[in-house]
């Protein structure tokens, strides 16, 4: 005697939970994940390439010369407190509290736009100074590994300007939630690689 | 087959809590600190000042992986850990790989280029 197999939700062992890996919203982390892996390969090549022309300076002015602590000091510091208020918004998210999720969102908004305007800042200084990242092998790394890190930044900035408004829109649904959710990663990402920008550009380019 | 999961639902699979954060900025601002400071009041120079700060890095991306991006702490099975390992493996090779061989091209280059002078 053969016994009918039923290809129904009941025939399953146990239904009384949701298979937390197949719904979109961890199938969207998961995928978001990994385009940050992609990500901090693409960075570790620029990194790469940083540390093995750092030296080449074609006879112009050397990182000991360029690169100011104090600075990068400070753009560490704000991008820091920058993916804490980040955090913060997170956590406003799970009380429901939409006021405080777009308060702290526009905190880390003013922080992450202070960031990009110090860098910009830092840039047009070397620039104006006649160390561009046509002068050597050295600044063209540089302006390489240290832009795209800000492009990232500033593409950031743009896509919380758009959760912020979709938030104004909507309040806080699974959507919405599921976008900030993902904002937050990539933003702690952010924060992750410039721990390596600080380390391995600044501090170890003035010793 | 495909669930959608409730607000409230989703909202357990993200694991953020403000004890995480505190401890994650704490940890980061004083690791920061710690190497900052050590390279401004130059307490330490060459080979030991590199591995200090480079030490210093890791242990602050270890906290900021934990603390912020929550590695690791998903539900079984752990894809997005798998997939971090991996990354990390190919990172390795490509940064690791990248600096030996160009290290290596440069002092045969060099040596050549001495030789040549002499």
């Amino acid at each position: 005697m053969i016994q009918p197999v039923y290809h129904t939700p009941e025939a399953h062992a146990d239904t009384s939970f949701p298979d937390t890996h197949q719904d979109t919203f961890s199938k969207t982390v998961l995928g978001f994940w990994m385009y940050l892996m992609t990500d901090c390969i693409l960075f570790a090549a620029l990194f790469a390439t940083y540390a093995v022309l750092h030296n080449s300076t074609f006879g112009g002015a050397t990182s000991q010369e360029l690169f100011s602590l104090p600075l990068a000091f400070t753009e560490t510091m704000i991008l820091l407190c920058s993916t804490v208020t980040c955090g913060f918004a997170m956590l406003a998210s799970l009380k429901n509290r939409t006021t405080h999720i777009i308060g702290w969102l526009a905190v880390t908004f003013l922080l992450g736009a202070t960031f990009i305007t110090l860098e910009l800042h830092e840039f047009k200084h070397l620039v104006y100074e006649g160390n561009s990242w046509r002068e050597s092998a050295f600044l063209s790394s540089f302006f390489t590994l240290v832009g795209t890190h800000g492009l990232h930044v500033s593409v950031g900035l743009l896509w919380m300007s758009v959760v912020i408004g979709q938030l104004l829109y909507w309040g806080l649904t699974v959507h919405t939630f599921r976008r900030l959710v993902v904002f937050s990663m990539f933003w702690h990402f952010l924060d992750l690689v410039w721990i390596f920008i600080f380390t391995f550009v600044y501090l170890m380019g003035v010793i | 087959m495909s669930e959608e999961l409730s607000l409230n639902e989703i909202k357990k699979e993200w694991h953020g809590t403000l004890k995480a954060y505190v401890i994650g900025f704490l940890a980061s601002l004083i690791l920061t600190a710690i190497s900052f400071s050590i390279v401004i009041t130059k307490q330490l120079s060459g080979t030991a000042l590199v591995f200090t700060i480079v030490g210093l890095a890791l242990i602050q991306a270890i906290f900021q992986l934990l603390f912020f991006l929550h590695v690791g702490q998903e539900a079984k099975p752990r894809w997005e850990t798998v997939v971090f390992f991996f990354m990390v493996l190919v990172l390795f090779i490509v940064a690791l790989g990248s600096l030996w061989i160009m290290s290596d091209l440069n002092d045969r280059v060099m040596t050549n280029m001495a030789t040549a002078k002499e």
